[in-house]
């Protein structure tokens, strides 16, 4: 069990990590990850129970798989401080050689990371594929999973919530980071989805909702709510309210900063606003 | 000429069917999928005697590959399985990211490949699929040429670690391998040795250059017969060395001559052993309904249409 205060020092180091890597090699994806930062650093350091180190079937643990692939520096570094890999490794993001691809990869063996992702809309997928096989296993660890909201307009979701609600898949949880931004603008705007709790729970998910998903707090507590509601004859959907680009004002309410980077006055800017709490890599 | 019996004619589906019961009964982490085509796919005896290793997905293949590759994480063997339309092209992305990319141990399984799935028509008869499958970086493609190897290959992939796509038909064709044939994925079979020209041939086009061989022979025409049921990794080392005795190639297959077994054999030929080469495929075109053996007819197919390809070869040897 973390404290609160070492959590919130890890969420800003971890922001400054997100915009210090996209900063360096002037791509990337700084708005997703921010907005999504204190769901996996709480999910990582809190929710999840893991086993020291890594291996590929992770039997006997929880599981995550992040399905939007785009928010890779957020991913990069909660597994960095996590420990799966050396935090200095954090400044090989997106150059050649590198085990730190533009987007999360097997192909060069980076620890934490179990399935590439990017094109959208595979993740939930291969999250319900991963719990089946803890099923046969007798594993009763869980399977967690993130999708940004847009990526929902991929059909292939579609066909996987179908399944896993007619399954019984129930030891999934699904979160959704619904931060209503897409690259082209309001997911309103380019298409709009409707009510995604009433389309889960039509397909037959247990579905419950985080209204402020940069709360640590109210993450903690609606992932413990979540967690609770599995094993119950349904797949567990949380739906995240977030604000795309949180904790760098420029950054936030807007899909201008989906995947641009911050030039080196607005990097400053930024880390002004994120405090350095356990060390730049 | 080797004499080689049909020992009845069987599917090609059937031969996938029975390595899948096989390996039910044999190899604890084989998991089968399937989008809706159990019956055409042949697996009821695997699901019966396993319902807990089957996994029935609906028609949505996206997902199914997905799942599949989920599966592997936690030490499982998948085994998906549909036409092999809808195990190729309908689902590309999601074999080359979560599949291919992440190198995952998925066998994609794939039935009424080529034109001789018949009626149905151009909709459901890829002939594109090695080409696509081929392309992707780590996988294995196999495309055995009856109902004994078909089962045999089944059964080799499941011991082989990374993803693999195997190619097999849906009308009965001659059965004519032993029945307890060992695969060896890459590994090329002299069918028939020979001295004047080569044919190179994969799936159902291996009994149709048979037939033609021998009837080539009457002629007085030596020909080298080889089976090469694994188009990658192909085995170059056996195709160079029967060129090298007969100075001429035919390759054979129920594909587009775009992105085929041809054009493996000719990257390979021209780079270390140029001789002239004829294809036998489709030639870049959507195939139609029909019976199989009057669609292998029609688009240059069997073994008439590869023996007179064995003449224009002849012909341009040098």
């Amino acid at each position: 069990m973390s404290e609160l205060k070492e959590l919130q020092d890890l969420v800003s180091q971890v922001r400054r990590d997100i915009v210090r890597m996209v900063h360096k090699v002037n791509s990337g994806h700084p708005g997703g990850s921010l907005g999504c930062t204190e769901f996996m650093v709480a999910l990582y350091n809190e929710t999840m129970d893991l086993k020291e180190g890594f291996d590929m079937n992770g039997i006997d643990e929880d599981l995550f798989f992040l399905s939007n692939g785009h928010i890779s520096p957020l991913f990069y570094s909660v597994l960095a401080r996590r420990g799966y890999f050396p935090v200095e490794e954090l400044q090989t993001f997106r150059l050649l050689n590198s085990r730190l691809q533009g987007h999360p990869a097997t192909h060069e063996g980076l620890p934490g990371v179990r399935i590439a992702s990017g094109s959208l809309g595979q993740g939930l997928s291969v999250a319900i594929g991963a719990a089946l096989a803890k099923k046969l296993n007798n594993d009763e660890h869980l399977v967690y999973s993130l999708h940004g909201d847009g990526e929902l307009q991929e059909g292939q979701n579609w066909e996987a919530i179908m399944y896993a609600a007619g399954n019984k898949v129930d030891n999934v949880i699904a979160t959704i980071d619904h931060n209503g931004q897409q690259i082209d603008g309001a997911t309103s705007d380019v298409l709009p989805m409707g009510d995604l709790k009433k389309k889960f729970e039509a397909f037959g998910w247990d579905t419950l909702e985080i209204k402020n998903g940069n709360n640590l707090e109210e993450i903690i507590q609606g992932l413990k709510e979540a967690k609770q509601r599995t094993g119950k004859g349904k797949p567990v959907c949380v739906i995240m309210d977030t604000v795309m680009g949180h904790g760098v004002d420029f950054m936030m309410h807007t899909h201008a900063w989906h995947g641009k980077a911050p030039n080196d006055e607005q990097l400053e800017i930024a880390l002004s606003q994120n405090p350095e709490t356990l060390g730049d890599y | 000429m080797k004499k080689y019996i049909d020992q009845g004619k069987k599917d090609t589906r059937s031969g996938y069917g029975a390595g899948m019961t096989v390996l039910g009964r044999t190899n604890p982490k084989v998991v089968a999928l399937c989008a809706d085509l159990v019956g055409s796919l042949k697996i009821q005896e695997f699901i019966n005697e396993n319902p807990e290793r089957f996994f029935q997905v609906g028609i949505a293949e996206a997902n199914m590959m997905g799942i599949a590759a989920g599966l592997t994480i936690g030490g499982y063997i998948p085994f998906t399985g549909t036409f092999a339309n809808f195990s190729t092209g309908r689902v590309y992305d999601q074999i080359r990211q979560s599949i291919a990319y992440s190198g995952k141990n998925v066998k994609i399984c794939a039935s009424h490949a080529g034109i001789t799935l018949g009626e149905d028509g151009a909709t459901h008869q890829i002939l594109e699929d090695i080409g696509l499958m081929k392309m992707l970086p780590g996988m294995t493609v196999i495309n055995p040429c009856d109902f004994n190897q078909t089962k045999a290959a089944t059964i080799a992939i499941a011991e082989h670690e990374g993803p693999v796509y195997l190619r097999f038909g849906r009308p009965a064709v001659a059965n004519f391998t032993p029945a307890d044939q060992n695969f060896e994925i890459g590994k090329a079979l002299l069918l028939n040795e020979g001295s004047d020209v080569t044919i190179v041939a994969t799936g159902h086009l291996v009994w149709q250059s048979l037939i033609a061989a021998e009837n080539l022979e009457s002629k007085g025409i030596s020909v080298e017969v080889i089976n090469i049921h694994t188009i990658k990794p192909l085995d170059e080392e056996a195709i160079i060395k029967s060129v090298k005795k007969t100075g001429a190639i035919v390759t054979a297959e129920e594909h587009n001559y775009l992105g085929g077994l041809g054009e493996s054999v000719a990257r390979t030929l021209t780079t270390k052993y140029p001789v002239a080469q004829e294809f036998i495929a489709t030639q870049d075109t959507f195939g139609e309904s029909g019976t199989p053996d009057q669609l292998m007819e029609k688009y240059g197919l069997d073994n008439k249409a590869i023996e007179k390809a064995v003449l224009r070869v002849l012909k341009r040897k040098a």
